[in-house]
Order: structure tokens, then C-alpha cells, then sequence
């Protein structure tokens, strides 16, 4: 391929160098029958009800441990389809470029979001690219977006919750939030933190199995953690949510980093778990699916629905006190001392 | 743990509730001020307390108030401006720990100056500040220095670094503060009777606790050093409530030596001299702040640039003065948790991670009726 392993302006621009790049990167690394049609519109059959979502990535820096910019894109719109209890069934990917961008960072990047879409077990099946000028993009953005079918027949949603249901997480949390912040080197100092990037349909349709309609609301903790998914729930359903903070698996690496910078894991950001909302004679099976697959072997019982104190969250400490637990403001800053 | 946790904790909590009992039943003066009132100086200490829920643990006639140790809430108005000042001067980047940027200043805070186009960075090290002006020539960088002696030490040895590596395009704004002076400033002020002091544990770690006698010696006040979990703080109270003569105790053994960090305190004093430091709250302190050593001039960003903030603002209503000095409790504030929360912060003590009303509000207690909720 032409352009001396970098990404030109040319190549988004419509002409050959766009055909070669097409050719050479995505259909290449993607290769499936839907996307080598090359056509505008991808065709799909589904039957039944569909999840449709879409997702916008940046992320600084482009590769972490445990993750890079591909395998989030994708395993993010998989997550969010897999909220909707959605099985994957195609994604589409839109590229934005800086030009300048190494082809061979490109390639890898590809190659990441095909390993995760096969994990998912799902495909990319249409696209785009555009390439803007230096300084105009951070390196490359990915959106990704994915159309799923659902699994379910019975309505999923904070307002079908109900008082006494339990609140199941899939596994620790803040391991994806401090893997990035540590791979800006900008903690001086050696961390063993790993990104928790991950798709989960696997994982959630054991839980959607195992739970069955007893199910009634699952989230992805993403942006603004732990804290925003259940303030969210306590806000849309009406009631209270109250969480045991012991039961809520933190790993020691994170623990650690977080007593170093102020951090609260609660607020910290998660690629790779859920939140479930069950009727809480269905928990321990839902809970046994979960810790029966690698990605939910640290799965546990947070705290339950409760029609105390509505619309906010309440934390029990180890001690026995209890206090709210308040939806995150703003960027993360470390503390001063 | 968890039971083996708060059966620790309750364990300590009863003891303290018999060690206070006995000690106002001696203790004439106490009782006739309603009871023991302790203070936690230190932003962390404050944080801790809020987020363990100490205060429901806390036996009748023991009251624990917040101090002025986080260092974001007593940097004084006039300052915060400068910064502000400093960052809109174009080849200007200023450089700071964490959350100083969400200030709200005289005018403006640094977030909203860096979305209208100035540069302002966030480090977890002042190091890193000295590699920047390394790496960029071109941008005078300023480091905001500010903290107490936890981490004036570290800025002092960006400043030697700086030097080393000829690195003219750095300065700092020195803003820093040092820990006895307010305690005596608080204790001369004499608003709250103080039983004794939870006092710092970082800081102490640098300072060690000779600087503190005078508390005990002068004022008739204790003091212990605290560690941050949740049984060292409630130990130390017990340790305060225990003592029958006004003493300075250390409970966090296991990481504070009585003599400090000479090492540390070197450092400090070959770039720094003391000087009387502006605090929110309690005003212009003698000898309770930093300045730069005639030596090390060249390298002070208020010598370097004539910028002029003009004359500060305070906001209205804002208490969070009475607050620093632990006359107020945030909620006893008209604007706490109404017109002042985290999202839309009136005053500093809002802000920071440490401040005393951002701390009770982020982690107040639930009722079941929701009381006492924003």
C-alpha cells in the first residue's frame, strides 16, 4: 500500500489510496462476507425485537494494558447492546483518522476489534473512514455502532424494579479507569493494573438464562462508575438502592492506587462489567451463571432495592454506618495531599 | 472482616464514650462548654471522618470539628486570582496538583479558563512540571505550588532540579503554608473551646512533633497524630479524651518519628524561608507561609511576571471562613447542599476533595425519610 506506512489526507479522500486502504486494512483484517460486498448499506435479517446503539471512543493512550482503542470500541457497543439483553448481531465501525497516523498501529488496531468481535461473536459488517489533518484528531477516534436482537421476552427497565430485588455485580471495579490513567506514565510509579476491557454477551446471556424473567435491569458501569449506574437506577425507579461496601470486589492493585490519589473506586470507570437487578429469589442462581464463567468469577451480591430513602443510594460501611453515595462531578483530579 | 472490622470499631466507640464520661465528670471547665470538642486539622482526617461515617459512632458530649487543613480551602482569594491572572498570560502554562483547577476565584476558575483557551495542566508531581518546561522551550511554565509541608519538600526539589538543568522558562507561585502557625491562630481566637487536636499525620511525617508542644504547654490543649483509617482516628480520640494533663501523643506510630524528616526539611529550607501567608478564614498569619530565599529569585513567578488580579471577591453568603475555622458546621451554612454542592461550587471548602463541606455532603448520613438530604 502507498503512503510510506503512514495514513495521508488522500486516503479519505474517495480515490484510489481510500480503495487500497479499504482493501488492505479493514476489509483484510474484518474479512466477512457481509462487509467484502463493499456495499453502502449492509443488509441483515433479523426477526423479532432489536436493539440498535452507538458508541463514540477516544481514549489517550491509543493501546493499555489489557485493551487498546479497537477492543473498546467494540466491546462497548456490545455491552451497551447487551443491556437491552441483545444478542450482537452486526456492528458497523466509523473511523476518523489524523493523517500522519502509522498504518501499522492502524493494522493492529483492526486486528484487536477482530479478535473482539469474534469473542462476541459478532461481525463488522460496514464502515467509514475519514482522515483529517494533523492536529485535528487525537491520534484516531473509533465509533462504533451495533444492532442486536433480543433475547427476552419480558420488558427490562429501572421502572420494573422492585423493592427487595438484589443488585449483583460481575466482577471488580476501577481496574479499566486507573489502567488508563497509569499508562499515561503519569503516576511514577509501577502499577500491575490491567484494563478489564471485555465483551460480555457471553457472560450476560448466561445471566438472562440463569435469571430468566426474574431479570429486570442491567447496566454497564462505564463512565462515571459504579456510583452513576446505581444513582441512575435509584432515580428512574423511584426507590432506594443500598450497597454493602465490603461485598463490592475492589482488587488490591486499584484499592491501593486509589488510598495513594484520592480516588473513590466507586466513581472509577469499568470496560468489562455489569450491574444485574434480579428478583432476589432468582440471585444465587443468576450469581452461580456469573462466577461459572471466567469474566464473572468474582462476581457478587452488592446490596439490594429498597423503598427507603428514595432516589438516592446509600452506602453501609464496614463499621456499620451508612452514607450516600452521590453521583461523581467532573474530571478525576488527584488530591493534593 | 467487615464484622470483625465493626466490632473493632463499636469496641473503641465504647471505650470512648467511658473515657469521655469520666473525663467530664472531672473536668469542670468541659462540662460547662457542653463538652469535649475536638478538632481534625487535616483535609485527609476530614475525608476519612465523612467517609467512615465516624461522626454516628461519636458517644454523647464529644463533638469533632474540621480545621483548616485542606489546602485548596485556605488559600486566599487574592491568590486564587493571581493564578487565574497568571494563566491568562499568553505564553503562560500553569501547572498545579488536582483539584485547585475547580476553585471557583474571585471571577472564574481555571476550568473555565482553560475552555476559553488557557493552558492549564494537572500532575501528579511537580517534577513533571520541570520536564515540561524542559521538553517546551517555548511556554514559560508555572507550577502553583501550594500544600503544606507534605508537599512544599517535593516542590522544593523540582526548584533544585530546575536549577540543575538550567531550566529558565520554569518558576513557581509559591503558595505554600506550614502547619503550627493556625493552630496557634485558632487557639488565640478562641471562638471554640478545643479540647485537643487530631493533628496531621502526613505532615507530621515531615515536621515530626516538637513544633506542637506549644499547644499543650501554652493553651492547655491536647494533641495526637493520627493515622487515617477509621479505628486510628477514633484511637487517637480515645487517647485525647484519656489524657489527664494536655499532652502531644503520636497514634500513628508506624509512620511518624517525633523528629520528622530532617531530610525533607533541608530540602525545604534551602529553597524556602518562612514568611506570613494570607489563609481563608483566619487572614495573614506571621511566619505561616513560604517564600522563596533571595538565592532561588529567579525562579519566584510573582518576581518574573507583573500581573495584577485586582481586587478579590468574595462570594456571597459563602462561610466558608467560619468553616475553616471550625466555628460552622457546613450544614449550619444557607447555601450548603442548596446553592453550594459539588456540581456548583460556591466557595473552596465545596471543591476540594478535602474540604470540609464537600466531605459532608458528599458523604452525609441517610435517613430513612431522607432527612438532612439536599
Amino acid at each position: 500500500m502507498t503512503g510510506g506506512g503512514r495514513i495521508l489526507l488522500g486516503h479519505g479522500s474517495g480515490g484510489k489510496l481510500y480503495r487500497d486502504l479499504v482493501r488492505d486494512v479493514f476489509l483484510a483484517e474484518f474479512s466477512n462476507p457481509v462487509l467484502e460486498r463493499l456495499e453502502d448499506a449492509a443488509s441483515l435479517a433479523t426477526s423479532g425485537r432489536v436493539a440498535f446503539t452507538t458508541d463514540a471512543h477516544v481514549v489517550q493512550p491509543l493501546r493499555f494494558p489489557g485493551g487498546d482503542i479497537g477492543r473498546l470500541a467494540v466491546a462497548g457497543t456490545v455491552n451497551d447492546l447487551a443491556t437491552a439483553a441483545a444478542r450482537p448481531l452486526a456492528l458497523a465501525a466509523a473511523f476518523i483518522i489524523e493523517e500522519g497516523f502509522a498504518l501499522a498501529e492502524l493494522v493492529e488496531i483492526c486486528r484487536s476489534m477482530k479478535r473482539t468481535a469474534d469473542e462476541a461473536g459478532v461481525a463488522i459488517v460496514t464502515g467509514d473512514t475519514k482522515v483529517v489533518q494533523r492536529d485535528a484528531a487525537d491520534g484516531l477516534f473509533i465509533t462504533t455502532t451495533g444492532v442486536g436482537e433480543i433475547v427476552v421476552g419480558h420488558e427490562l427497565g429501572a421502572e420494573t424494579v422492585r423493592e427487595g430485588d438484589a443488585v449483583i455485580l460481575s466482577g471488580t471495579i476501577g481496574d479499566h479507569a486507573l489502567a488508563v490513567l497509569a499508562a499515561r506514565g503519569d503516576f511514577h510509579f509501577a502499577t500491575v493494573l490491567v484494563s478489564d476491557c471485555a465483551p460480555l454477551w457471553d457472560l450476560v446471556e448466561a445471566a438472562v438464562v440463569a435469571a430468566g424473567e426474574a431479570l429486570r435491569f442491567l447496566r454497564d458501569p462505564t463512565r462515571g462508575g459504579l456510583t452513576m449506574v446505581l444513582n441512575e437506577l435509584a432515580e428512574s425507579s423511584g426507590l432506594g438502592v443500598e450497597i454493602e461496601d465490603e461485598a463490592v470486589p475492589v482488587s488490591p492493585a486499584v484499592r491501593s492506587a486509589c488510598d495513594l490519589l484520592g480516588y473513590e473506586p466507586f466513581s472509577l470507570a469499568n470496560e468489562g462489567k455489569m450491574v444485574f437487578v434480579v428478583a432476589a429469589q432468582k440471585a444465587e442462581e443468576l450469581l452461580g451463571a456469573l462466577r461459572g464463567r471466567p469474566l464473572g468469577a468474582r462476581a457478587a451480591r452488592i446490596g439490594h432495592v429498597t423503598a427507603a430513602h428514595p432516589g438516592r443510594v446509600a452506602l453501609r460501611t464496614a463499621f456499620g454506618t451508612r452514607r450516600v453515595l452521590d453521583m461523581p462531578v467532573g474530571e478525576l483530579l488527584p488530591r493534593i495531599c | 472482616m467487615g464484622s470483625r472490622a465493626a466490632e473493632a470499631l463499636r469496641r473503641l466507640a465504647a471505650e470512648l464514650a467511658g473515657a469521655a464520661a469520666e473525663r467530664l465528670a472531672a473536668d469542670t471547665g468541659a462540662r460547662a462548654a457542653g463538652g469535649l470538642t475536638f478538632m481534625e486539622v487535616c483535609g485527609t482526617h476530614t475525608m476519612a471522618v465523612s467517609r467512615y461515617g465516624l461522626r454516628d459512632l461519636l458517644p454523647a458530649g464529644v463533638r469533632l470539628v474540621s480545621g483548616p487543613g485542606c489546602p485548596v480551602c485556605v488559600t486566599a482569594m487574592r491568590d486564587l486570582d493571581l493564578v487565574v491572572a497568571l494563566a491568562r498570560v499568553p505564553e503562560v502554562t500553569v501547572v498545579t496538583f488536582g483539584d485547585l483547577v475547580r476553585v471557583p476565584s474571585s471571577r472564574t476558575s481555571l476550568v473555565e479558563e482553560r475552555a476559553a483557551g488557557a493552558d492549564v495542566r494537572v500532575v501528579y508531581s511537580p517534577a513533571d512540571a520541570v520536564a515540561m518546561a524542559a521538553a517546551e522551550p517555548a511556554r514559560q511554565v508555572v507550577f502553583v505550588g501550594i500544600g503544606f509541608e507534605t508537599t512544599a519538600p517535593t516542590v522544593a526539589a523540582a526548584v533544585l532540579e530546575a536549577q540543575a538543568r538550567a531550566a529558565g522558562n520554569f518558576s513557581v507561585l509559591c503558595l505554600h503554608k506550614t502547619m503550627p502557625a493556625p493552630l496557634r491562630a485558632l487557639l488565640q481566637l478562641g471562638e471554640t473551646r478545643l479540647t485537643g487536636f487530631i493533628l496531621p499525620g502526613h505532615v507530621s511525617v515531615i515536621t515530626g512533633t516538637g513544633c506542637y508542644e506549644f499547644v499543650a504547654a501554652e493553651f492547655g490543649a491536647g494533641g495526637v497524630v493520627s493515622g487515617f483509617e477509621a479505628p486510628d482516628v477514633l484511637e487517637s480520640l480515645l487517647m485525647l479524651a484519656r489524657q489527664r494533663e494536655p499532652a502531644i501523643e503520636i497514634q500513628y506510630r508506624r509512620a511518624v518519628h517525633p523528629e520528622g524528616n530532617p531530610v525533607a526539611r533541608e530540602f525545604m529550607a534551602r529553597v524556602f524561608e518562612p514568611s506570613d501567608a494570607d489563609w481563608r478564614g483566619l487572614g495573614v498569619i506571621p511566619g505561616s507561609g513560604l517564600a522563596f530565599r533571595e538565592a532561588f529569585a529567579g525562579f519566584d513567578a510573582r518576581r518574573r511576571f507583573s500581573v495584577e488580579p485586582g481586587e478579590p471577591l468574595e462570594p456571597k453568603g459563602c462561610r466558608c471562613g467560619d468553616v475553616l475555622r471550625g466555628a460552622l458546621d457546613p450544614s449550619g451554612c444557607r447555601l450548603f447542599g442548596l446553592r453550594c454542592t459539588p456540581e456548583t461550587p460556591v466557595g473552596a471548602c465545596m471543591v476540594s476533595s478535602e474540604g470540609s463541606c464537600a466531605a459532608h455532603y458528599r458523604y452525609r448520613a441517610l435517613d430513612d425519610d431522607g432527612r438532612g438530604l439536599a
